[in-house]
């Protein structure tokens, strides 16, 4: 057990500080706004030339090209956190199809698409789920027929953020309805401005329009978009699935919401008293402190087995459905504590911390939901951590 | 960086759970219970012999040398065979001592004294009880006093905090609802302190942490007989493991259990090194291992059916020592308001 840092890392440490601190005025600001705001993109070209951004992506394809370190991956976040530095771009052709196309890709495919998805140039979204197709995603019925050297897609996808802004897609479709469900599915790229796209904005529950309906008619689009091989979609979505779970659930993020909260109970009063003072909120707080102690220590042993190139197990598979939890307890806590006031929402005088802890309140149940429900991953916990037994399928009658 | 144990470490871990494997089976634990001196003495004298009393204790003392993560282990592999130890005295003693010029735990290290805590000032003092020093000599009774039967000295809080080392005078046994474990009443008259050691906020959190890895061990094995349950008994002409409704009681104890094992490691590791969060995290450990501990309990008597609330399978006597830790050294909800008080977060009025 040592959770210091080599001078090496300690060295690394103080260089990422020194350029954050350097450059920090060039940041842009939630003034800028739109994903392709000329600041921003300059902010994530700088931050990929000094090492910051697309760290371990090859040069030939625009990222910086270093050699992968988990614990320079660390130091730059927590640098990041520290400084409050506005982070890299983060999105899912970012953290999602480019590491899918690294591997699987073919050479066309990379240099076409890896660099302007890089640099914030070419924003993506993702078509996996169906209104028909959640949980259960292989049932996915997205129809792409072949005609010539294309396919012809037909259906829709729901729970589609950023389609509205997105160049192009990266989309699951049924390619042989005769297969079994999983053996007929593939991996797809095209164009969102192909003739028969149509995008509907879905309000969900927290007033917002975070994500979108899809609609594909007679949508025409070149073969030359499938990534590795037809009908094999599966197994490509996959590899990128777990790194989408693994996202969902940082500790990082969770401290720092529990700080969050532990100021607002400091510093609001009611009848006189501040809120940490109550004995009952101060108790569901600390309550909530401890969880966030273990989850973090959790994190450090992830970590640890990440460097070893070895699987967490349990320690892992549990960090998705305990994390996204946690959050909302945390948004629950925070909403209790100012009691009446908890209820104010988007606007108004009387609005606390601009009416976050409403909204992650209610964000974070769907982020409970999605990205595979809490139910799907207690049966991951279950059947892959514990070992025990599937579900019989039904007999057919 | 590297959060995982070490070699010797797991070598440890694993020396141990073999030993109690062998040394500590159901049928002991159950002679234990009921009363049965010899098996308790053989069990006792089994765990002297792998020189676990001087583990803590520093090297020029006669001791290992070994760090509260170290001791942690010991406590998780004692919690998941529910196997009674003076272990958690001893080392409670140890760290109470870490600072000290005088020796005491040579003796401590060769097993010729043994130790029992009497610490109920720092956590609850409760009505017919409490302990004062008056012209270095204790008065007063302390309650569920661990390990002091059998002892020879025992480690007594008086009400200003201060820890004092006094020979064992008579202890009478408290029942609780854990039989396997010897809790006692222990009253002063005029005793006399060999030793005053200042009050220090550690020695709580040592102890507290300790009980919590207890807990952790105890949990485990709660949790892997739910799942070996679940993946054997047949209903409806299938193991009940396959029903979600079971699966998911099992994945939730996991879910839980799991997290507390990195923070047991994190807290003990912190209080070894001197950071200064260290105190908090064990104090927090103690509270959340109470609530996770707690609902392991439940549910995997639940996962058992009926079975489970039979002295059959004998799940009690897991449900019991965890039971007891969650109110040991501070319930959890005392241990939340220190937590509070040690970062200071309450009141200054």
């Amino acid at each position: 057990m040592d959770l210091s840092f080599s001078p090496e890392y300690e060295t690394f440490r103080q260089e990422v500080a020194n350029i954050l601190s350097a450059n920090a005025h060039l940041a842009p600001t939630s003034d800028d706004k739109g994903m392709k705001n000329p600041k921003r993109l300059a902010w994530q070209k700088l931050l990929i030339e000094k090492g910051l951004a697309a760290r371990t992506i090859p040069t030939e394809y625009g990222g910086y090209g270093a050699e992968p370190d988990i614990l320079k991956s660390r130091i730059i976040a927590e640098e990041f956190a520290r400084s409050g530095v506005p982070r890299a771009m983060s999105n899912q052709g970012i953290s999602m199809l480019v590491p899918t196309l690294l591997e699987l890709g073919t050479p066309e495919q990379k240099a076409a698409y890896i660099r302007p998805t890089l640099h914030g140039e070419m924003i993506w979204c993702q078509g996996y789920s169906e209104p028909g197709a959640g949980s259960d995603l292989a049932a996915l019925r997205t129809a792409a027929v072949e005609e010539g050297d294309d396919y012809i897609i037909n259906g829709s996808k729901i729970w589609t953020s950023t389609a509205k802004q997105a160049d192009m897609i990266f989309c699951l479709v049924r390619t042989d309805p005769a297969a079994k469900k999983h053996h007929g599915i593939s991996y797809i790229l095209f164009s969102m401005e192909t003739p028969g796209i149509e995008v509907r904005p879905l309000v969900d529950m927290t007033g917002t329009a975070n994500f979108n309906e899809v609609f594909f008619t007679d949508v025409r689009v070149p073969k030359s978009g499938i990534v590795f091989e037809a009908n094999k979609g599966w197994q490509v979505a996959n590899a990128t699935l777990t790194h989408e779970r693994g996202m969902l659930g940082d500790p990082n993020a969770t401290k720092a919401r529990l700080i969050e909260l532990v100021e607002l109970m400091k510093g609001e009063t009611m009848n006189g008293e501040r809120l940490i003072d109550n004995p009952l909120l101060r108790d569901r707080l600390l309550k909530l402190q401890g969880e966030v102690y273990a989850m973090q220590a959790n994190g450090l042993r992830i970590t640890t087995h990440s460097l070893k190139k070895e699987s967490a197990g349990l320690a892992g598979l549990v960090v998705k459905l305990m994390g996204c939890e946690l959050n909302h307890e945390i948004a629950r806590l925070a909403i209790d504590a100012l009691g009446e006031l908890g209820i104010m929402y988007e606007e108004g005088e009387h609005l606390r911390a601009g009416g976050s802890w409403q909204a992650r309140y209610m964000y974070d149940l769907g982020l409970i939901i999605g990205g595979g429900t809490a139910q799907i991953q207690k049966n991951i916990i279950a059947e892959r951590g514990l070992g025990l037994p599937r579900e019989p399928k039904p007999a057919k009658a | 960086m590297e959060f995982a144990l070490s070699e010797d470490q797991r070598m440890l871990q694993d020396s141990l759970n073999g030993f109690l494997k062998d040394a500590a089976p159901l049928d002991t634990i159950r002679k234990i219970a009921t009363g049965d001196g010899a098996a308790s003495a053989s069990l006792a004298s089994g765990l002297d012999e792998l020189g676990l009393a001087g583990l803590h204790v520093p090297e020029h003392r006669g001791g290992l040398g070994l760090g509260l993560l170290d001791a942690c282990l010991v406590q998780e592999a004692l919690g998941y065979a529910i196997a009674p130890s003076r272990f958690l005295a001893t080392t409670v003693t140890a760290h109470a001592m870490r600072n000290a010029g005088e020796d005491f735990l040579s003796g401590v290290a060769t097993g010729d004294i043994r130790m029992g805590l009497a610490l109920t000032e720092l956590s609850s003092r409760r009505d017919g009880a409490g302990i004062t020093m008056i012209k270095d000599k204790l008065t007063g009774t302390s309650l569920l006093a661990d390990s002091a039967d059998g002892s020879t000295h025992l480690l007594v809080a008086d009400s200003t905090g201060a820890l004092n080392l006094v020979a064992t005078p008579n202890a009478s046994p408290m029942q609780t609802i854990d039989r396997t474990r010897v809790f006692s009443e222990v009253r002063f008259d005029g005793e006399a302190a060999e030793m005053t050691l200042a009050a220090d906020d550690e020695v709580l959190a040592a102890a507290r942490l300790l009980v919590a890895a207890d807990t952790l061990g105890a949990a485990q094995a709660m949790l892997d007989k739910a799942v070996a349950y679940a993946a054997e008994r047949q209903q409806f002409g299938r193991v009940i493991g396959s029903f979600q409704a079971v699966k998911h009681m099992c994945a939730e104890m996991a879910a839980r259990l799991e997290p507390s094992r990195a923070l047991i490691w994190h807290a003990a590791h912190a209080l070894d090194t001197g950071e200064p969060e260290g105190l908090v995290m064990a104090t927090l450990a103690k509270s959340h291992l109470a609530e996770a501990g707690t609902f392991i309990a439940r549910t995997s008597t639940e996962v058992h059916g009926g079975m489970g609330f039979t002295d059959l399978v004998g799940l009690h006597y897991w449900f019991k020592r965890i039971g007891v830790n969650r109110q040991l050294f501070g319930s959890p909800e005392q241990c939340r308001h220190d937590a509070a008080r040690l970062q200071g977060w309450l009141e200054t009025a």
